[in-house]
């Protein structure tokens, strides 16, 4: 087993700096977009999202929520484990808004393809965006792609792509671990 | 979290203090969805799910077809006494033919204590329990559980008053186990007719004075008097009852502090709780309903996503 690492602290910031400007030249000062992160990974990334949007727009009151979306994912049944639900908060209805969901690592696109679903039931966005800080390039199950993106990577199916936050796991850290066989 | 580690839910006593937390944490997700503009999700889609009913019900019944179409399972209903029970069929009989039809889940209520435990041995649907004669009603217990919870924060450390019928009662014994399971303080209340003889050896109080449980409690559950399961006359009138065990205004103004007031319906109005307690800021009955939505939806949720 081997691990590569891909992105580390700096470069994080970086990364995320740059995909808030990309996120603010779309969608100026947020007054009618809301950014949706999905639980349980993507909200890390979401929460400095929305923090560093709201300093550099200066503005307190961006709409922000996380999405859970163990009730539509298609495995449900299917798969070994037991899928057990994550918070969800979304105190305003996406009717009208524009909608950037934000999740850590893109894969086969069936995580996005249960959130729209997911987020359809809170009403009809005007538009819907992805950002994700790693994509991994041709592998997907679905015709899903991402409109920001942090860094693609070209992985092989038996890889993991494990996502470290200073809050979940005291540091920040992307690395990609190959089981060599 | 662990995750939920039972198949069947046949009573409280079978499952842990993490399964009734995951049931509650899964509750608080499903009482998001309801309370929404869109109250479904698309989980159980391809789940078929029969109600059978040995016994009369309106809020179990109502509750756990609301929780089973917000969750988009298909349901059939099924209730005795319009059936072929009434010509003779056996209880396995019943319930094999119905799943011969290809049906996942069987809510069931009963009036034979056990039944469930005995069904789960002879079938292979996954089985929940709405009501087992005067044994468990488990569902009622998780969302009354839930509803202390919601209003007081937590169950642990809480005293809780079960109070009036408990010898007829599923839902007091059901409650014990759950809030026992959680850390609550558990007292029974009632005439000694209508108490168990042996129900200390559960670690429940026991008290037989109205106002001494009401002074003591966080929350009292009122219970109904089951008229329909008493073959013998446990006090000499209704009246009686009403003067010694009923909750009124008078009473409930007479307390050193507020308490919660609780009731698992169906009331019977005058009896066991007067319509002002009933309707009062003190009375958590709509919300027991009401939570009785989200705690089925999260219990079939988690039983079906085991497959």
């Amino acid at each position: 087993m081997n691990s590569k690492k891909v992105i580390e602290k700096k470069q994080l910031e970086i990364i995320i700096d740059r995909l808030c400007y990309e996120l603010i030249e779309n969608h100026g000062d947020f007054s009618n977009t809301a950014i949706i992160g999905l639980q349980p990974r993507g909200i890390y990334l979401s929460r400095r999202i929305h923090d560093r949007i709201s300093e550099i727009v200066k503005r307190k009151n961006i709409l922000y929520g996380e999405l859970d979306i163990s009730f539509y994912r298609d495995d449900f049944r299917r798969g070994k484990e037991q899928i057990i639900p994550s918070e969800m908060n979304i105190d305003f209805t996406v009717q009208d808004k524009k909608i950037v969901i934000v999740d850590d690592v893109l894969y086969t696109g069936r995580s996005i393809r249960a959130a729209l679903d997911a987020l359809t039931d809170f009403g009809r966005p005007v538009k819907v965006e992805l950002l994700v800080l790693v994509d991994r390039r041709y592998s997907r199950h679905l015709p899903i792609q991402p409109d920001y993106v942090g860094i693609s990577v070209d992985t092989r199916a038996n890889d993991k792509v494990k996502v470290e936050w200073k809050e979940n796991a005291k540091q920040d850290l992307v690395h990609i671990i190959t089981n060599s066989k | 979290m662990d995750i939920f580690s039972q198949r069947h839910l046949l009573g409280i006593k079978n499952i842990t203090e993490n399964d009734i937390e995951l049931v509650f944490d899964t509750a608080d997700n499903f009482k998001t969805v309801i309370n929404r503009p869109i109250k479904k999700v698309p989980s159980l889609r391809d789940v078929t799910v029969a109600n059978i009913f040995f016994e009369n019900s309106t809020r179990t019944r109502i509750s756990f077809e609301l929780a089973q179409k917000r969750l988009s399972a298909d349901v059939v209903n099924f209730s005795a006494a319009a059936s072929s029970v009434t010509k003779g069929e056996t209880l396995i009989d019943t319930v094999k033919n119905i799943l011969a039809m290809k049906v996942d889940m069987v809510v069931m209520r009963h009036p034979a204590p056990g039944a469930h435990i005995f069904l789960s041995k002879h079938i292979d649907a996954q089985i929940i329990n709405a009501g087992d004669g005067t044994h468990e009603h488990p569902t009622q217990a998780l969302l009354d559980a839930y509803s202390i919870r919601e209003k007081l924060g937590s169950v642990k450390g809480k005293k809780i008053a079960i109070i009036g019928d408990i010898t007829h009662s599923r839902v007091a014994l059901s409650n014990i186990f759950c809030l026992q399971k959680l850390g609550a303080e558990v007292m029974v209340c009632g005439p000694a007719t209508l108490i168990p003889k042996y129900i200390s050896s559960l670690g429940v109080k026991v008290e037989y004075d109205l106002m001494k449980a009401l002074n003591w409690c966080d929350a009292a559950n009122m219970l109904r008097i089951q008229l329909e399961r008493q073959d013998i006359k446990y006090f000499p009138s209704l009246r009686e009852y009403s003067m010694l065990y009923g909750l009124d205004k008078e009473r409930l103004d007479a307390l050193e502090k507020d308490i919660l007031i609780m009731h698992p319906g169906p009331i019977n109005r005058g009896v066991e709780i007067t319509s002002d307690v009933a309707d009062s800021k003190h009375s958590i009955i709509l919300d027991q309903v009401e939570n009785g939505v989200a705690i089925r939806m999260a219990v079939m949720y988690l039983l079906a996503g085991q497959n």
